[in-house]
């Protein structure tokens, strides 16, 4: 399945099944093969590691906006010494512009509790933590049913379909704070602390959760892993685009006609996207700018998104990133300014204040911000905004203090006009 | 005020903890039980959470004033929490605030006299698609508003009658 033929594609991730969501629906549609092949089916799986190897060939890239290969990331975990070990599953979905795993504790729950069996299974793992936003309590219940209703039916548990294999899940969920979508964050807030990340090295995967070893991964990662089972990791790694394969949930929001999550291959095209997924756009405006995978991956003009598609490669080229594909759409009547204070207001009120550069940084990017938007900015503003960034970038413990900078570094460089009439408008304004 | 946790309350905490290899994890999930049994977690309900658990109330009072969910004060009765974040703020969320606040006689951060809605602007509740949006008292999310559906949500809190829960389907699903 090739990007472009997306419009013939079949979702597989959340199919098209009424009440996929009841443990004995997902079972009558082949739910729980997987897991079964992978712990009785030792002609096709030779114990854990052969089930690494097939996640790792497949390139299950890290859903959760890093795009790290999952079967890569499980192989860092060290051999088992009998010890707890843990697997924790981010589902704090909270980068503006995304809500796509949303749909999975809601309409395919399974597949991801499946998934995650597959995962503790593969690397030895004695007890399953998934972590959900607090403010999703509607979905938490969801999956707090669902987990109970495959504890019920013995996938979950002691010796599970007879394999010898023991794990425990457990359903929690956190209280407003977008940094707990940071790993080891969340880590922190699992083991009830405030959600201040985590100085790495050590990594998660040496010392985690209660300092035992540990792998965190994303929600629709994980529930990538049953269909690479099933299906085989070439069957996987040719759906979409060919360094960043697989189905993706496209979380399409902004000023378009049909905004909402759609599944389909990576790597399609944003025009596409844009124009015929989401039904165009809204009040027939044009196109300004996108944001391609959440609020800190940088913002791309309409004119710099000729034969640009949704994956790496293609966004890294254009001067993005993939993200969590939480795609936001900005129409020709956007106020660039108004958008990047909204920005970075964010990762001010959501920086943890552990570190100086972010701490300060974000306080300083919104507070400047503010002034330009107010018209009390000066051209040399800019400057010292752009100065600020690179004051933080790279200087602290976690990737926050960057998801600040960027939206500023780029939407300053990308509509410096914009930014600049601004300013000069001002009564302040030099130059 | 001295505030207790009813024998219910207590199963669910000996539950929560049975999750957990330790205490302190319980935390976070007996504050939520805290606060749905009293309606927010002031310092008298903080030290309380840390007595049940034998924790340092230092420990609990770094933990409830760290996340925005709980109630450090007492709220109205009906928590409006409008979303402002980049797609809502795309989509209006700033109007829909404004049009709450006009409607209520109150800012964002305040409470109405009569003790039954206190407005807050929030951060980015992951409905980007159904923008703008709103939740109630960390519960019901409540999309696509427009004017109209804020004027009939708030009359309906006012008689008492809470949303129901908005399925918002995937738009090429076919089921």
């Amino acid at each position: 399945m090739s990007s472009a033929d997306w419009k013939n594609y079949k979702p597989v991730l959340i199919p098209e099944i009424k009440d996929l969501h009841k443990i004995d629906v997902y079972e009558k549609n082949g739910g729980y093969e997987a897991l079964k092949q992978v712990l009785t089916d030792k002609k096709k799986f030779d114990g854990p590691k052969s089930v690494i190897d097939e996640v790792k060939a497949a390139n299950i890239r890290g859903r959760g906006g890093a795009g790290f290969n999952a079967g890569l990331k499980w192989s860092f975990m060290p051999p088992a010494d009998g010890g707890p070990r843990y697997l924790a599953c981010n589902g704090d979905e909270s980068e503006p512009g995304t809500f796509k795993d949303r749909k999975i504790f809601e309409y395919n729950p399974h597949i991801f509790i499946e998934g995650a069996l597959i995962a503790a299974y593969a690397m030895q793992i004695t007890s399953i933590y998934v972590y959900i936003r607090g403010e999703y309590i509607d979905y938490v219940k969801m999956m707090e049913k669902a987990v109970q209703d495959a504890y019920d039916k013995g996938y979950i548990g002691k010796d599970i379909l007879g394999s010898g294999f023991n794990v425990e899940f457990h359903v929690t969920y956190g209280a407003g704070a977008y940094i707990c979508g940071e790993e080891t964050s969340m880590l922190e807030s699992i083991e009830g602390k405030r959600g201040y990340p985590r100085v790495k090295p050590p990594f998660p995967a040496q010392k985690g959760l209660w300092g035992r070893p540990t792998t965190i991964n994303n929600i629709e990662t994980l529930s990538c892993v049953p269909l690479v089972i099933k299906n085989g990791a070439s069957w996987f790694s040719e759906i979409g685009a060919k360094n960043h394969p697989g189905p993706i949930l496209y979380g399409i929001s902004g000023h378009v006609n049909r905004p909402g999550v759609y599944e389909l291959p990576s790597g399609v095209p944003v025009h596409d996207l844009i124009n015929e997924v989401a039904g165009g756009m809204r009040n027939g405006k044009k196109l300004k700018a996108i944001i391609p995978g959440g609020s800190s991956t940088p913002v791309l003009r309409a004119d710099q998104l000729e034969g640009v598609s949704m994956d790496s490669d293609s966004l890294r080229e254009a001067g993005s990133m993939l993200g969590t594909a939480g795609l936001v759409v900005m129409d020709e009547d956007t106020d660039m300014v108004d958008v990047l204070w909204r920005i970075a207001h964010f990762y001010h009120h959501e920086s943890c204040g552990q570190c100086t550069p972010c701490r300060d940084g974000t306080g300083w990017l919104e507070k400047i911000l503010l002034k330009i938007k107010n018209g009390d900015g000066e051209v040399k503003d800019l400057d010292l905004l752009l100065d600020i960034t690179t004051q933080m970038e790279g200087r602290t413990i976690c990737a926050l203090a960057d998801a600040a900078a960027w939206p500023v570094r780029h939407t300053i460089t990308r509509f410096r006009d914009e930014f600049e009439a601004r300013c000069k408008k001002s009564v302040h304004a030099m130059a | 005020m001295a505030y207790e946790f009813t024998k219910e309350d207590l199963e669910q905490i000996e539950k929560i903890k049975a999750k957990f290899p330790e205490v302190k994890p319980a935390t976070l999930p007996v504050l939520w039980v805290a606060q749905n049994r009293f309606g927010h977690v002031e310092p008298e309900v903080q030290r309380l959470v840390a007595e049940t658990l034998g924790l340092p109330e230092a420990h609990v009072h770094g933990v409830a004033t760290f996340y925005t969910q709980y109630y450090k004060e007492k709220m109205g009765k009906y928590v409006l929490d409008v979303c402002t974040c980049l797609s809502c703020q795309l989509c209006g969320g700033y109007d829909i605030l404004h049009h709450i606040e006009d409607k209520l006689g109150i800012k964002a951060g305040e409470t109405t006299e009569d003790g039954m809605f206190s407005v807050q602007q929030v951060e980015c509740l992951g409905a980007c698609g159904y923008a703008p949006m709103l939740q109630v008292t960390n519960g019901k999310y409540v999309n696509h508003l427009t004017k109209e559906k804020v004027d009939n949500l708030i009359k309906a809190l006012k008689e008492g009658k809470e949303p129901d829960y908005e399925q918002m389907e995937m738009p090429l699903r076919k089921v």
